[in-house]
């Protein structure tokens, strides 16, 4: 792991990654994309299926070895770091809510790893037990009281909220949530959402979040990036974000591509 | 009585296994085909090791022996991508010639004149009130030790993070931590059970033999499945290890009263395979049956 002087919090540099090269099935997943994060930036992703979202997250967490370009989190070349010793530094969520925790065990037991503390033959103590109370307070859905309960009982909105406790718990140096409010019903969708609002305001994390929400991609945060075709297709931040409707944003999109926007998802407003 | 203490004996030194088990499949789901392998390699290597004079060095020796091989278990499974069932059955395979090696090329060795663990024990306890029992005691002793280890063991760190191997890896990995490594240890030290349970059945019975092992891991886990039934309820640790160790028993005193009405020996292993199934796919039938009954009244009307 060697030291690249950068001011940057992350930054990719001509990353690609084909997924099945030289097959029929071949799929240009990252397409010699460049992007730069500041410490403290929130930023939203939006773009259509297959536009290479999700690929940029994998390529950020290690979940694949990237086929060129490089990575760079915090001054340090992270491009050929297990995706395990990564994620001390990267925290992510999914659209599942069942992805991020361990069903079989209690709240206590699964936060105690997230937040990984003391020896390997260390026990939960009871200072950290008062801790994670504190914390699940926080989240205000009661978890604090039933932190002896298996995760597997909880529903869907408990269990992100609870993996989002977990990404934080140790403040990581990029939060990366891919659609995790997708799953969720309206009403819990939002409750999320705002609580990971009020999570990386606190703690100034710097964040990148995956959208199909127009809205709220334009509400949130301080820059807005559409992908398309593995690559980043618009870049739009400050002021210019703040006044950005939906329509204007569809607009944007289609005058890039020069195609009418064909896929349903994208349209969700 | 002498019958049940019998039975109580046997069953203890299995659930050494049970307990291996317990690690290795409730923990970390991983079915450990490899099981009977090693228990046979525990009985060897601590056969061998007190035929060379060295009684009490037998148990630790036939744990290590047990712990290397469920090492290699392991690195099959992880850093070689060998699928986990299938490494369990080639390093099985494999065993077979090395516990003839280890047994100097016989199938058979006989501790009958031998200082074993239970003749230490039963000298040491000569003319205390544990005198009659100093097999059981011998047994009770490591059994507890076992149960009071796991029962620590699995509320560390480490041990919560080789439950969470088997519950949700890709949690694990977002810890920060190896789920290779976790499986790693963990099948290292259930395996290291295995090789103490297999070197107690052949201190126990003053003989080893190449097949001593042969069925364990059906028998552990018919086992481990009945103890479960037992206590479903419950996710408290230590008291579904006891339980694992109850249902060992339970299936050694069932089988023990199944000797006395005259049931075949050899029909053990049939036994054991039959509650496996009905353990494991009965919870499946009864979950899956009101939608059975449907179509079959929908196909009635």
């Amino acid at each position: 792991m060697s030291t690249v002087k950068t001011g940057a919090m992350l930054e990719l540099k001509k990353v690609s990654k084909t997924f099945n090269a030289g097959t029929p099935d071949s799929k240009k997943a990252l397409d010699n994309l460049d992007l730069s994060v500041q410490k403290g930036d929130f930023i939203t992703i939006i773009g259509a299926n297959g536009a290479g979202k999700s690929s940029l997250f994998n390529a950020i967490c290690g979940t694949f070895l990237t086929d060129s370009g490089s990575i760079i989190l915090d001054g340090k070349d992270i491009t050929f770091l297990a995706d395990h010793k990564r994620a001390k530094s990267i925290g992510r969520l999914f659209q599942d809510p069942m992805m991020g925790s361990a069903p079989g065990m209690t709240i206590e037991e699964n936060l105690a790893l997230a937040a990984g503390r003391g020896g390997w033959l260390s026990r939960i103590s009871k200072a950290e037990r008062q801790d994670f109370r504190d914390r699940l307070a926080v989240l205000d859905l009661g978890l604090e009281d039933k932190m002896g309960s298996r995760v597997g009982q909880l529903s869907g909105g408990q269990r992100q909220a609870l993996t989002l406790l977990m990404a934080t718990i140790n403040p990581p140096k990029v939060l990366l949530l891919d659609e995790h409010t997708a799953a969720l019903d309206p009403g819990t969708s939002e409750k999320v959402l705002n609580l990971t609002k009020s999570i990386v305001e606190s703690q100034n994390l710097t964040c990148l979040m995956i959208t199909h929400n127009m809205q709220s991609a334009i509400d949130l945060g301080n820059r807005i990036l559409m992908m398309d075709g593995g690559k980043i297709i618009t870049d739009i931040r400050g002021n210019e974000k703040k006044n950005l409707t939906v329509s204007a944003l569809l607009k944007a999109f289609r005058e890039k591509k020069g195609v009418e926007l064909s896929n349903d998802r994208m349209l969700m407003i | 009585m002498d019958i049940i203490i019998t039975a109580l004996e046997l069953g203890l030194i299995s659930s050494l296994t049970v307990l291996a088990l317990y690690l290795s499949y409730s923990m970390l789901s991983v079915c450990d085909l490899s099981t009977d392998g090693c228990f046979t390699l525990g009985a060897a290597v601590g056969a061998v090791t007190a035929l060379a004079g060295h009684p009490l060095l037998a148990v630790p020796a036939a744990m290590c022996a047990g712990l290397l091989s469920g090492l290699v278990t392991a690195l099959l499974q992880t850093y070689l991508g060998v699928p986990s069932l299938l490494a369990g059955i080639v390093v099985n395979t494999g065993l077979y010639s090395i516990n003839i090696a280890i047994m100097g090329n016989t199938a058979l060795l006989n501790l009958n004149k031998t200082e074993t663990i239970f003749t230490k024990a039963r000298t040491l306890m000569q003319g205390t009130f544990m005198a009659s029992q100093y097999k059981l005691a011998v047994i009770v002793f490591f059994v507890i030790l076992v149960i009071v280890f796991l029962s620590f063991f699995l509320k560390t760190r480490l041990g919560l993070a080789i439950r969470a191997t088997g519950d949700n890896r890709a949690m694990v990995r977002s810890s920060s931590i190896n789920p290779f490594m976790t499986t790693i240890v963990g099948l290292c030290i259930s395996n290291s059970f295995t090789g103490l349970s297999g070197c107690f059945l052949a201190m126990y019975q003053r003989s080893a033999n190449v097949t001593i092992g042969s069925g364990m891991v059906t028998i552990a886990l018919a086992s481990l499945l009945i103890g479960n039934s037992f206590l479903s309820k419950t996710q408290n640790i230590t008291i579904k290890a006891v339980g694992a160790v109850l249902g060992a028993f339970l299936f050694r005193l069932v089988y023990t009263v199944a000797l006395r009405l005259n049931m075949p020996a050899s029909m053990l292993r049939l036994v054991s395979a039959v509650i496996v199934v009905i353990a494991i796919s009965a919870p499946y039938l009864r979950d899956r049956f009101p939608e059975f009954k449907r179509r079959f009244e929908n196909r009635r009307a």
